[in-house]
């Protein structure tokens, strides 16, 4: 078993108080403040965090596709200006011209640096022969399948041959078996040094495809996007998802994704108002009976995997369950609440009464009641709303507006009536 | 069957902007300036001799299609550099988007006698209309192959944009291994549309004869029109029947290889179930000799071309960026927009004050010429719902039905209702109110097949559980229609309204003013006073009238058409 690869204290990336704002103005939101991270020659590093943590945009910095705000990127000690030439992507989405061929998709990019016909055919025919392509260099992607599309991906990033190889979500739009197959095959060229790639940078939302691969995960939190923990992976590789070392790191990367909001939920509008977790509160209700059904007491971990859920998905309905105060996180763990618990066991009415009471508290849900309380027909218009939430949540008041009509709705406290553009108490 | 949208769709644009004042301004100079041209203009042309021999017919059809082909080369020109500028330079596209959307909805026939008078006045008489007929074609097709374009480079995929930066495309690689692949299907979708639109304004230009000034051209059009004033139907039928000859044969052999060929450049990742076929593709793409001809020639010449052109703006290779924020213009940019303006003023000062000397009795006769041409295209559009809403969603909803009328109605409305015009007045003109009928059935054949597309595409794209579902309710017939059918058709129907309205205004110009039989024959209309001040000389009333003409037409489609279409997009689109 070889160790780890060794990380050598050549630093090739430095990231140094990096800040990047969407917008401008009064409605300016950040994507990623002050960021700092050294990334050295040898290293595998993952960023990950939840959805909306900036870790796509960071990665993106990097790259050079997009710029910061503020702050400086430093590439073997140069500022980085533009495109970055020593980085390139792998993309989520494979990123593939879909009128080129495996071949000409491979070309392509060997085209772009003006390398000649012949040359760059003789090494893209080597490339596809080494991701094991060999016989579809003359097919066009949509006739192969989504993992081979995703090596095509790989063999173009690496006709490039990028010092520093970033690959954003690379797995996460493949079946479960195609993606642990190219994970092996990408560790495999990594360890056997069989490609000039000097460092990785992965985004995931995917704990434990960050602890299978990682040398080193930057956690990432959000609103706005911050690193919140770095953890070292010393597990030597291959790495087994069954032994108890590995849970025990799983569990410690889940008690960081999860434990910064429990200390301090922030408050990020003008006027104090939290954001709403983008959940439903129908899911929220299921995951509460779940908890029941198992003592009151999980590991967030196995709840994931037993869910089938994602990360993604899983912990805005987690964060629901903490602002309603309805669950518990601690350290990697969700524990049910005395509340909870007597929400999971009342009836449907119960239920509704319960929930609104205990959504009224939210200062959203609370000031759009009281504002529909106070108008004569109990009837304001929407755009009157989306206003007031564009003050404090930018371009997502819309989704956040959403959001809150549908807990509204849920609770049965106020409606939207579409037609009239108005939103409603219910009586 | 195709899912396409027979009319580009429009942007979500307020309906009045400040750029459009300034679009309206420059209008008016131009057509000020065509006016102050037009007075120069020889004040009798002679048309070109119309042979009806036989051995005559592939000459004129060759001629005309050598029209057709030069304004489409014209067009497509014209798109890919307009459409790239607007859609790389945000200081480029807060003028040129708003322009477009103008010129798209403006009445192009309108322009034609004021294009004519103003280039006969500078250019030999033969040489002017075949320009005029080119720059109208051109007009015709220019705007929805441009919109197409602009859109297609706005809507590429981040991702395969990104991976064009991440891969450090010059802009010329970027272009033509990302940007035009990508915006193909669509540019040939509205090159196919354009190119059976143009052969609309192509026999208009063709035929357009007024008073003393005979501004006819040799071609097919011609060719039909000298037939039925001589009232030879043989040469009538023989006229028809190459014009149909020669669109089925453009259709076999140019735009469906094309629209094979151009299926590998869609981006959905899934096969399709019936990918557009072509026998004539498939002739092709087993020839010896175009397979040496890639290899031998295209291949190098690219590689070669690639290499010249890779360098070109390499020095700014940059990241892909959202475009937000405000427009800044560049001191350049503003001194030159600050003298259009100006220029755009002055022009109107001018033109206004030949408005001015206008008597109040020609004001009232536009009014009525205005409102009697108003009509015609109401009621042609309501008799156009009324027979295309039923047949559509029958053809729609009817796979078995489909397949049977589909190739016919392609066929039949690829006959150009100009085409058509000399023999329906042949058997109008003998009836009272011949002309009226001919003028409204004229607006119809040109505006029905817009909606009956539209209409079909609508049909078609019902879900087949709503059918069910409304099966299972028992719902009676009317019920399904006003709970089903017509709500979904509601976008399909406005956007082909939208298109079949400003064909029927452009009609106009020809419909209610004609020459035949030696006589001349004219209805009260709009239409017919810019014809008739064509032929007498009056350049103010011609001025007036095509002004009136063109700002009723831009008015009713951002006050009427546009806020329906919205409507329709934000409630009824099922998506």
């Amino acid at each position: 078993m070889p160790p780890a690869t060794p990380a050598s204290s050549e630093r090739l990336l430095e990231v140094q108080n990096v800040n990047k704002a969407y917008g401008r103005g009064g409605k300016q939101m950040m994507a990623v403040q002050d960021v700092s991270l050294t990334i050295h020659a040898g290293e595998f590093v993952c960023l990950l965090g939840p959805s909306g943590c900036g870790k796509s945009t960071l990665l993106r910095i990097i790259a050079g596709i997009d710029s910061a705000t503020s702050g400086s990127v430093l590439y073997r000690g140069r500022p980085l200006v533009g495109v970055n030439p020593h980085a390139t992507i792998v993309f989520q989405t494979f990123a593939l011209y879909p009128w080129l061929t495996v071949l000409e998709n491979v070309e392509i990019a060997l085209k772009a640096r003006g390398v000649p016909a012949a040359a760059r055919h003789e090494r893209a025919l080597k490339l596809i022969d080494t991701i094991g392509l060999d016989g579809f260099e003359s097919a066009y992607p949509r006739e192969i399948s989504g993992g081979m599309r995703q090596k095509v991906g790989f063999a173009r990033a690496m006709a490039v041959e990028p010092e520093l190889l970033c690959l954003d979500e690379p797995f996460s739009a493949l079946d479960v078996l195609s993606a642990e197959g190219l994970r092996g095959e990408l560790m495999e060229l990594w360890h056997n040094r069989a490609i000039p790639t000097r460092a990785i940078l992965m985004v995931t939302h995917n704990i434990e495809e960050a602890v299978l691969m990682a040398d080193r995960i930057v956690v990432m939190g959000k609103d706005p996007g911050h690193i919140v923990a770095e953890l070292p992976i010393t597990l030597r590789h291959p790495r087994q998802r069954k032994e108890a070392a590995f849970q025990i790191r799983v569990d410690k990367v889940y008690a960081a994704v999860t434990g910064k909001r429990l200390i301090a939920p922030q408050a990020n509008g003008l006027h104090g108002k939290n954001k709403l977790p983008r959940a439903h509160l129908n899911a929220l209700a299921g995951l509460v009976e779940k908890l029941l059904a198992d003592d009151g007491h999980t590991d967030l971990a196995r709840l994931s995997s037993e869910l089938v859920l994602e990360l993604d998905d899983l912990l805005p309905i987690v964060e629901a369950g903490e602002l309603v105060g309805f669950v518990k996180v601690r350290e990697g763990d969700l524990l049910l609440t005395p509340l909870g618990r007597t929400y999971a066991e009342a009836n449907i009415l119960a239920r509704k009464e319960l929930i609104a009471g205990r959504i009224l508290r939210l200062p959203i849900i609370n000031w759009i009641y009281e504002t529909l309380q106070r108008d004569d027909k109990q009837r304001v218009v929407w755009d009157y709303f989306l206003d007031k939430f564009e003050e404090d949540f930018g371009d997502r008041a819309e989704k956040q507006l959403d959001v809150a009509i549908s807990w509204g709705r849920h609770a049965e406290l106020f409606a939207y009536d579409d037609n009239a553009g108005e939103l409603y108490l219910e009586n | 069957m195709r899912q396409f949208r027979f009319s580009p769709p429009l942007p979500e644009t307020p309906p009045l902007a400040a750029g459009d004042g300034l679009i309206i301004l420059l209008l008016v100079t131009l057509l000020y300036a065509g006016e102050r041209l037009a007075c120069n203009a020889p004040a009798v042309i002679t048309g070109p001799d119309i042979s009806l021999s036989p051995l005559a017919l592939p000459w004129y059809a060759l001629l005309s299609v050598g029209r057709m082909a030069a304004a489409y080369l014209l067009s497509l020109l014209f798109s890919l550099f307009y459409g790239y500028a607007a859609a790389r330079n945000r200081g480029a596209r807060a003028v040129l988007m708003p322009l477009l959307d103008v010129l798209q909805s403006i009445p192009i026939l309108s322009f034609l006698p004021m294009v004519l008078l103003g280039l006969t006045a500078i250019l030999p008489d033969k040489f002017a209309a075949e320009l005029a007929a080119v720059i109208l074609i051109f007009t015709s097709q220019a705007w929805n192959m441009t919109f197409s374009f602009y859109q297609s480079l706005t809507t590429v995929p981040w991702e395969l944009r990104e991976a064009a930066a991440v891969y450090r495309f010059s802009p010329w690689i970027r272009f033509k291994t990302l940007e035009l692949p990508f915006a193909a299907i669509g540019l040939l979708w509205n090159s196919i549309m354009s190119w059976s639109g143009g052969w609309f304004f192509l026999m208009a230009a063709e035929i357009f004869h007024v008073g003393s000034r005979d501004f006819r051209l040799p071609g097919l059009g011609s060719y039909l029109q000298t037939a039925a004033n001589r009232a030879d139907s043989g040469a009538v039928l023989m006229g028809i029947g190459t014009l149909v000859c020669l669109i089925v044969f453009l259709d076999q052999c140019v735009w469906r290889p094309l629209t094979a060929w151009t299926d590998k450049f869609k981006v959905e990742m899934q096969e399709s179930d019936k990918p557009p076929e072509s026998w004539f593709y498939d002739i092709l793409s087993r020839s010896w000799l175009l397979e040496q001809f890639d290899t031998r020639l295209w291949g190098p010449f690219n590689e070669w071309l690639d290499q010249r052109l890779s360098h070109l703006g390499a020095d700014r290779l940059q990241a892909p960026t959202q475009a937000t924020g405000r427009v800044a213009f560049s001191l350049p940019a503003r001194l030159a927009l600050a003298a259009i303006g100006l220029l755009a003023l002055y022009g109107s000062y001018r033109a206004t004050r030949i408005l001015l000397a206008i008597p109040a009795a020609s004001w009232l006769l536009l009014a009525k010429g205005l409102a009697a041409t108003f009509c015609r295209v109401t009621l042609s559009l309501v008799l156009a719902l009324l027979w295309t809403v039923p047949v559509g969603v029958a053809i729609g909803t009817n796979r078995r039905l489909a397949n049977i009328l589909q190739p016919v109605v392609q066929v039949v409305a690829a006959i150009p209702a100009t085409a058509l015009f000399p023999v329906l007045l042949l058997g109008l003109l003998g009836i009272r109110g011949g002309l009226n009928i001919a003028a409204i059935a004229l607006m119809l054949m040109g505006t029905q097949w817009y909606l009956l597309f539209n209409v079909i595409a609508g049909a078609s794209s019902i879900p087949r559980d709503l059918h069910n579902t409304t099966k299972l309710l028992r719902l009676s017939s009317a019920d399904r229609w006003r709970t089903l059918i017509l709500p979904a058709l509601f976008p399909f129907i406005i956007t082909g309204a939208i298109t079949a309205s400003g064909g029927a205004w452009n009609a106009s110009i020809v419909a209610e003013y004609v020459e035949f039989g030696g006589a001349t024959h004219a209805t009260t209309g709009i239409g017919a006073l810019i014809a008739q001040a064509t032929g007498s000389g009056n350049y103010p009333l011609l001025l007036a009238a095509t002004l009136i003409l063109v700002v009723t037409v831009v008015g009713i489609n951002r006050f009427f058409w546009h806020r329906l279409y919205l409507i329709a997009e934000e409630r009824y689109r099922m998506e």
